[in-house]
């Protein structure tokens, strides 16, 4: 292979890229080496196996991937902004919608939930950690390296091109040649590892460490919509992961499940993509009910109205989430019956939902609204789902479908209730729970700037998108026609206002992160639920006395009966997991086998998956027991940070 | 009270604008002004859904405005509005579940009934048999084989208004859609299978046809123009192209499957029907065989004119 075929050449945008990465990357060594800070990086992150920390790592590196996602969707939109632009050829708009999407669901919507995740859960149920320490830095680095996979092929080799879905026989060997969809294929696979192993991991840590009291029941409503969204994740990744495996194997080893020739079976693969697909849009959008019902609880200072039917809502959409795949085809031809069964399942799910909405504004009634920054995402979230939701019932009528499919009219509907569920969540979860990662809270104002600029630009950019769809202009498409053209220069408007939102917000951090005032206690918004119970900065055991719970809402019963959470004469000493570089070092030879595979490099890539395979060896010897913090320690710990 | 004044405005107008925008526009949008009996029916479908949906939308809306004004915590607030307690109410809630199911209850029923319509000619033309078009999909063109009457066009398209076509969907490589939005929605053309779609245009026109499932660099130029003209129109273009056409030779349409754009139009006396059935199994690997090398090629595409018939 010639040096030309393995870079990207060619694009102006992509040497501009390689030279931003060079850039950065120079910047980022030169600074860790003027400052001393390698061995802090090794010890205090690349080899932690605290939640926290991981949690943080999670929601930097999702950040990371919405810059990137946001800066592909806004090369899109200026592409799309005038009829003639010539921005983008046919072949790098293709490339951009599919790296869009990938990274945008795979790489952010994912790891910025189970990012929250990380951080709140355990603390929310009284846990210490979560039940296997190490597998959850393994789950990390699988997802930070198979990102990094992914990123990196629109220098290197060259972007996948078939669209997020990657339909065969499009992605197949003969019409996708070349190393692009190997990037896909393995990015997502590496990362899906990771997703797999904490659905396992977040699953058995609420199911088996909750603080003694707290019956299912009894647990916030956000641990809830975890522990769902983990069986869905349990039972839908397996399905990827096969499915990928076909794929891969086809392209790479010339088999022929999804292929034209040999009788293969191309429309099996979207099958089992949306058999994946569908109940992974609900592992992004149910997380982010929960935060909603934390932040809107909290800030309307008042109980969550309807409890168990929100729960059980949730179960009920995770149900049904497994029934519906065929709706994202209903114009394969399966006949009437087959769609009218997936349509009446696909609108059943409208039920739970909108029974969800309902009892959200109920949980206002009476309340007292206090509009902090979180809760002002929580609350644009009510009308623009629903704007997404009930467009989402229309397009689950299969017979409008056949008009509405592969329109724009979708893809305002998917963006709609992505990113005012998902997106909207992550922003309210973030601010939220800000203080608790990094011991202070991100500025009102500047954060009012934010959300402005991005909740008008989300509607400017989308609204005109569904009467584009009823005009008939499809997606994928790299450029537009006259007729469309007033409705589309608005859409990109409204993009470059999210864009300036998204800016204001980092922006924010930093300012934050200089001029905000330090948190003294530990529970900066009167919050409800235990991990408001913990001191800012959290000591790495969290909970110094695990506390017994009795109620729903923990913290705030103990705060009405005047208990302190945290009584020294119970102190005892607490076991905790070392830290280990070994899931770094692992994931880190799994990902230089699977870039090898990617370039079909056949013994290279054998050679990197023993390497991997010896690492889970030496890993199955190791007999680190992990260590005690004593109870000197902890109390003077508590002390410092309760200023007692 | 000045303060809800002001809230309520603003509320009120980001209300009207979508609505504003939906009954200005809707009828200039392709979907909402169809020019047959399918997108009739898909339209009336849509527009009735439509009302569910601005009912749901006013009401959340309303509730939620109502909701946010009111309960916002500022001084001089009546204590007895603020109970933090309430955790639930069997009735309300129980009424706010029977609401939704109803609703879709409702849309279901003619969802069902439009879904089984839609597999057969439309009534409106039921007396006379439809006209079969085998529609092929080939990366990114059209071709157009009407075996009735032993011609085949590529990139365009005639029929007769007031007549059911029954189009005979398949690819000969990778997975299309065709999709004509003045006359009814769309339906996937997949090598190795074939897929029936009912349209019927009742109106003389011109209408923008194309693929709307992307598949590879030359998607957004796979276009075609259906011409919808009258029976004796249509028939009269039927004998012209009999007579005038050329006869589509095997190799010349092997040639024409390449994977690429066409220039231009083209017209054909006879079909590829007699020697290969993309719709079936045996079929499905005939262009990719021929082609495997061609598959990988780039365009290097640009937006500007690509082809002569838009």
């Amino acid at each position: 292979m010639q040096l030309d075929e393995f870079f990207v050449t060619g694009e102006p945008l992509i040497y501009a890229g390689m030279v931003a990465i060079a850039l950065v990357t120079s910047a980022v060594i030169f600074l860790l080496t003027y400052f001393k800070k390698w061995g802090w990086l090794w010890r205090e992150w690349l080899t932690t196996v605290d939640h926290k920390k991981i949690g943080i790592m999670y929601i930097l590196s999702a950040l990371a991937m919405l810059f990137r996602g946001g800066a592909d969707a806004l090369m899109m939109r200026t592409q799309l902004a005038f009829p003639d632009m010539n921005f983008l050829d046919a072949q790098h708009y293709n490339e951009i919608f599919t790296t869009h999407g990938t990274v945008m669901i795979i790489f952010m919507a994912m790891p910025f939930l189970i990012g929250l995740m990380n951080i709140a859960v355990p603390l929310q149920i009284g846990a210490r950690d979560f039940a296997f320490p190490y597998v959850n830095a393994l789950s990390f680095w699988a997802f930070f390296f198979g990102a990094m996979l992914f990123n990196i092929s629109f220098v290197i080799g060259g972007s996948p091109d078939a669209g997020w879905t990657s339909y065969t026989p499009l992605a197949g060997a003969a019409m996708s040649p070349g190393p692009g969809q190997n990037f896909y294929l393995l990015g997502l696979q590496l990362s899906g590892i990771g997703t797999l192993a904490t659905g396992v991991n977040l699953m058995v840590t609420i199911l088996k460490m909750r603080a003694p009291g707290m019956t299912l029941f009894k647990m916030p409503i956000f641990s809830w919509s975890s522990l769902i969204t983990m069986f869905i994740i349990v039972f839908a990744f397996p399905i990827l992961t096969v499915a990928l495996a076909l794929l891969t194997i086809d392209r790479i080893f010339g088999s022929q499940f999804f292929t034209l020739t040999g009788e293969g079976l191309p429309m099996m693969w979207a099958n089992l993509f949306w058999m994946w697909g569908h109940p992974e849009v609900y592992i992004v959008v149910l997380p982010a009910f929960g935060i909603f019902s934390e932040v809107i609880a909290t800030f309307a200072r008042k109980q969550l109205f309807g409890y168990s039917v929100m729960v059980w809502s949730i179960i009920l959409i995770a149900g049904l989430s497994f029934l519906v795949w065929v709706h994202h085809f209903f114009t394969m031809g399966a006949g009437a019956f087959v769609n009218s069964v997936f349509s009446v399942s696909t609108m059943a799910i409208a039920v739970p939902t909108g029974v969800k909405i309902f009892n959200w504004l109920a949980t206002l009634y009476k309340s007292k609204i206090q509009i902090t920054v979180p809760m002002m995402w929580a609350l644009a979230f009510i009308p623009s789902f629903v704007m997404g939701g009930v467009t989402g019932v229309m397009l689950g009528m299969a017979a409008a479908d056949y008009q509405f499919h592969n329109s724009y009219f979708l893809i305002a509907h998917f963006h709609y209730v992505l990113i005012a569920g998902t997106v909207f969540a992550c922003f309210a979860g973030l601010i939220y729970w800000y203080p608790k990662m990094f011991g202070h809270r991100l500025n009102e104002r500047i954060g009012k700037i934010a959300f402005w600029f991005f909740v008008i630009g989300f509607h400017v950019c989308f609204l005109p998108q569904y009467f584009l769809g009823l005009d008939g202009m499809p997606r994928r498409v790299f450029h537009i026609v006259p007729e469309w053209f007033n409705l589309n220069v608005v859409s990109t408007v409204g993009a470059f206002g999210m864009g300036i939102g998204f800016a204001v917000f980092v922006y924010n951090i930093y300012y934050s992160y200089r001029y905000s005032e330090r948190e003294k206690t530990g529970d900066p918004w009167n919050g409800r639920t235990l991990e408001w119970a913990t001191p800012i900065p959290v000591p790495e055991y969290n909970f110094a006395v695990v506390p017994h719970v009795d109620s729903l809402d923990a913290f705030w019963t103990m705060k009405e009966r005047g208990e302190s959470p945290y009584d020294e004469s119970k102190v005892k000493p607490i076991h905790m997991p070392s830290n280990t570089g070994k899931p770094f070092i692992m994931m880190g030879i799994l990902t230089l086998a699977s870039f090898f595979l990617v370039f079909e490099w056949i013994w290279l890539a054998a050679a990197g998956l023993i390497g991997g395979i010896i690492m889970m060896i030496i890993r199955s010897f190791d007999y680190d027991e992990g260590y005690h913090i004593s109870s000197e320690e902890i109390i003077e710990t508590e002390r410092s940070a309760r200023g007692l | 009270m000045k303060h809800i004044r002001k809230y309520s405005k603003k509320w009120i107008l980001l209300l009207s604008i979508p609505l504003i925008l939906m009954l200005s526009g809707c009828s200039e949008l392709t979907v909402m002004d169809p020019k047959g009996p399918v997108g009739e029916q898909q339209k009336d479908l849509i527009i009735y859904s439509l009302y569910f949906m601005m009912g749901i939308i006013v009401v959340v809306f309303v509730l939620f405005t109502f909701m946010v004004i009111k309960y916002r915590d500022k001084p001089g607030r009546d204590p007895k509005d603020y109970k933090p307690d309430m955790h639930g109410n069997k009735t309300i809630e129980t009424i706010w579940t029977i609401i939704p199911v109803i609703i879709v209850t409702c849309l279901s029923i003619p969802t069902v009934n439009t879904l089984f319509d839609l597999e057969k000619p439309a009534e409106s033309s039921a007396e006379e048999e439809p006209l079969v078009i085998y529609a092929t999909a080939a990366d990114w063109k059209w071709f157009f084989s009407y075996p009735e009457q032993g011609i085949e066009t590529v990139d365009y398209l005639h029929i007769p208004k007031d007549r059911s076509v029954e189009f005979r969907l398949s690819s000969a490589d990778s997975m299309s859609a065709l999709w004509i939005p003045a006359l009814g929605g769309q339906k996937y053309n997949m090598a190795g299978m074939q897929t029936t779609l009912y349209l019927q245009a009742d109106e003389n026109g011109v209408y923008q046809g194309r693929n709307s499932n992307f598949n590879g660099e030359g998607f957004a130029e796979q276009t075609f123009k259906v011409h919808a003209e009258s029976k004796s129109e249509f028939n009269e273009w039927v004998k012209q192209t009999q007579h005038s056409a050329p006869k589509l030779t095997q190799s010349k349409y092997n040639n024409l499957l390449e994977p690429g754009i066409l220039d231009d139009t083209k017209e054909f006396s006879s079909t590829h029907l007699q020697w290969v059935d993309h719709g079936s199994m045996e079929g499905s690997d005939y262009a990719v065989k021929r082609h495997w090398d061609a598959y990988g090629k780039k365009l290097h595409l640009k937006n500007g004119k690509n082809h002569n018939h838009e």
